[in-house]
């Protein structure tokens, strides 16, 4: 019965259409993997109840001629950092331990008017503020292909999910690698979108200037299929992008092998472990045996890139968490009339009783490069520095259509091992520069290399110019279909 | 900024000031170190020569997104108030303030 589970959405789509099989045991097949998963702490929330319910009405609907949409029926696992009405709603944070929310965001409106069935709230670092999953209140999710080592984040339960087959896709968000390390570090695809393609309503913010929705899958044919859902304008989101939303699965029918690859030197350089350059660049060797041009280019500002994004995305959280007050919602401090002798008190309490260290030192660096002094110094300078990597992405795509390089420099790590947050931070240096920018990237397998004993996954990603996806998504699915790493499944 | 003097528990203690967190001493402490170095980081930036660059705020482009105001539904007081942690009929409560 699990079997199901391992399905892509595009071959329980298939079934489904053809009556084959039904929504219910999808559904059945996904908690009966969640169950026996337990110990990989993908998920917070699971809803079995209201998911075997609305995959009956599914059924019902499909008996009837009357599904919704194409997936109709189909299982999907959610990040924690999006609000689901009457849903325990918690940002892996103790702030929301309780917090049930009573709305739905933008993404979950549309994916539960298309039929698709929501099984879960899934793991992350506590409002995405980490790359292991080990920021979380409720403790850190596992990885799937050696349980001592983490799944990536803060996306990372969202990756277990889809790749311990506990769902058929799930969706993530990427401020600063969110979505593609925990893809990278699981063997399965991530689409980073480009800033506003996905509205942003009812997503808990980390950084709203580089905060991006997307869907992590099995393959890169089934993310095409979920962007199609979630992509598009939304009036509750100001920023979301008016530009047509292209029909992501005609683009990829048809490899376009003039799409020129450019492999910049600063992605490739000291630092990323020599394991994974390897494993990505025997993928552009086979791409250009395939057809396609490579080009060598350089984008030099790739290197302030991680400073520039951190004091962004520190400023940002130092001011989208300003709103947890122990007031409106969230934890509170307010009836411990032992502390609280002011409205001073209730603020300054619940939050340091409500964040974790890492939030908190994430703040305290935001709200100082935002400060009286240094403002001009830090952000002020992030932002033109910012201009610059914006500039140096143009640059690059006047020469090549899309820019391959590895999505991390280091394989999935141990447990424990960045206790120094800066050492944490670094993790991210090489999917960072891309949220800046707003750019797209597609997260895809590249390969599996010998570490330590075990077989460990590395994952590559392809940049493009804004609103470039079906490009990537061309390019991604042509290679899903001439290597089968992303078929490979962890032994457990 | 690669100059600048390195931060003090009194800068560390201002700051949680304005971010209305109340640190314990050790979180002070360990704070003090530990922003100093990612500050030390973030200096980097100082490397990228941006005399003739503008600021980037936002990437996409748009500009003055306007909608139609006409009313849609939106949440009861009873919606809005169910996650507060305290509450007096329709309001949200709070300590005395004047």
């Amino acid at each position: 019965m699990s079997k199901l589970a391992e399905l892509t959405v595009v071959e329980a789509v298939e079934l489904l259409t053809k009556g084959e099989i039904k929504a219910v045991d999808l559904v059945e097949a996904c908690l009966a993997n969640i169950d026996r998963h337990q110990d990989l702490n993908a998920f917070i929330t699971v809803v079995n109840e209201s998911a075997l319910r609305a995959a009956q009405e599914s059924d019902l609907r499909r008996a009837k001629g009357q599904a919704r949409s194409v997936i109709d029926g189909i299982p999907y696992a959610i990040k924690d950092s999006f609000c689901t009405k009457d849903v325990l709603t918690t940002a892996g944070s103790k702030m929301l331990n309780d917090f049930v929310p009573p709305f739905d965001a933008e993404v979950v409106t549309r994916l539960n008017d298309a039929g698709a069935i929501l099984i879960g709230k899934t793991n992350l670092d506590q409002f995405g503020h980490g790359s292991s999953t080990e920021n979380s209140h409720y403790g850190p999710s596992k990885n799937p292909f050696d349980k001592e080592r983490v799944p990536g984040g803060s996306s990372g339960g969202s990756a277990v999910a889809v790749a311990a087959d506990m769902c058929l896709f799930a969706i993530g968000e990427d401020t600063g690698g969110s979505i593609r390390q925990p893809a990278s570090f699981t063997n399965i695809t991530g689409l980073k979108v480009t800033y506003g393609r996905v509205s942003r309503y009812g997503s808990i913010a980390y950084a709203s200037s580089l905060d991006t929705i997307g869907p992590m899958t099995k393959t890169v044919a089934d993310a095409a299929l979920i962007m199609k859902i979630i992509a598009g304008v939304d009036e509750k989101d100001a920023t979301s992008a008016h530009s047509p939303v292209d029909d992501y699965q005609k683009e990829i029918s048809q490899p376009n092998k003039k799409l020129k690859i450019g492999l910049p030197q600063e992605f490739f350089a000291e630092g990323v472990d020599p394991q994974v350059k390897q494993a990505v660049l025997n993928v552009a060797t086979k791409l250009k045996e395939s057809g396609y041009t490579l080009v060598d280019i350089s984008i030099p500002v790739l290197s302030q890139s991680l400073a520039c994004y951190y004091i962004i995305a520190w400023a940002e959280t130092s001011s989208n968490l300003a709103r947890y007050d122990g007031i409106h919602y969230g934890h509170s401090t307010l009836k411990n009339e032992d502390e609280v002798h002011s409205l001073y008190d209730v603020y300054a309490k619940s939050r340091a009783a409500g964040f974790s260290t890492e939030t908190k030192r994430r703040i305290m660096l935001g709200t100082y490069v935002l400060s009286a002094g240094y403002f001009d110094a830090y952000y002020k300078k992030a932002l033109k520095v910012r201009t610059a990597i914006v500039n140096g992405f143009n640059e690059a795509f006047s020469q090549v259509d899309v820019i391959l390089a590895p999505v991390s420099p280091i394989l999935p790590f141990k447990f424990g091992v960045k206790s120094d947050p800066l050492q944490m931070y670094l993790a991210d240096i090489l999917t960072t520069p891309i949220n800046p920018a707003g750019i797209p990237s597609l997260a895809l397998p590249a390969g599996f290399v010998e570490h330590e004993g075990v077989s460990l996954p590395v994952g590559m990603q392809i940049m493009g110019p804004q609103f470039s996806e079906s490009n990537l998504l061309n390019l991604g699915h042509f290679w899903q279909s001439i290597d089968k790493t992303h078929k490979i499944k962890a032994k457990i | 900024m690669k100059d600048s003097p390195k931060l003090s528990k009194k800068d560390v203690e201002h700051v949680a000031i304005l971010a209305r967190l109340a640190l314990t001493d050790e979180e002070v402490t360990k704070f003090t170190s530990e922003l100093d170095q990612a500050l030390q980081m973030a200096a980097a930036l100082n490397d990228v020569n941006t005399n003739n660059l503008a600021e980037t705020a936002h990437v996409t482009g748009l500009t003055n997104v306007m909608r139609a105001d006409k009313t849609a539904s939106q949440l009861t007081v009873e919606e809005s108030l169910a996650n507060a942690p305290s509450q007096d009929s329709k309001y949200f409560k709070v300590p005395k303030i004047l």
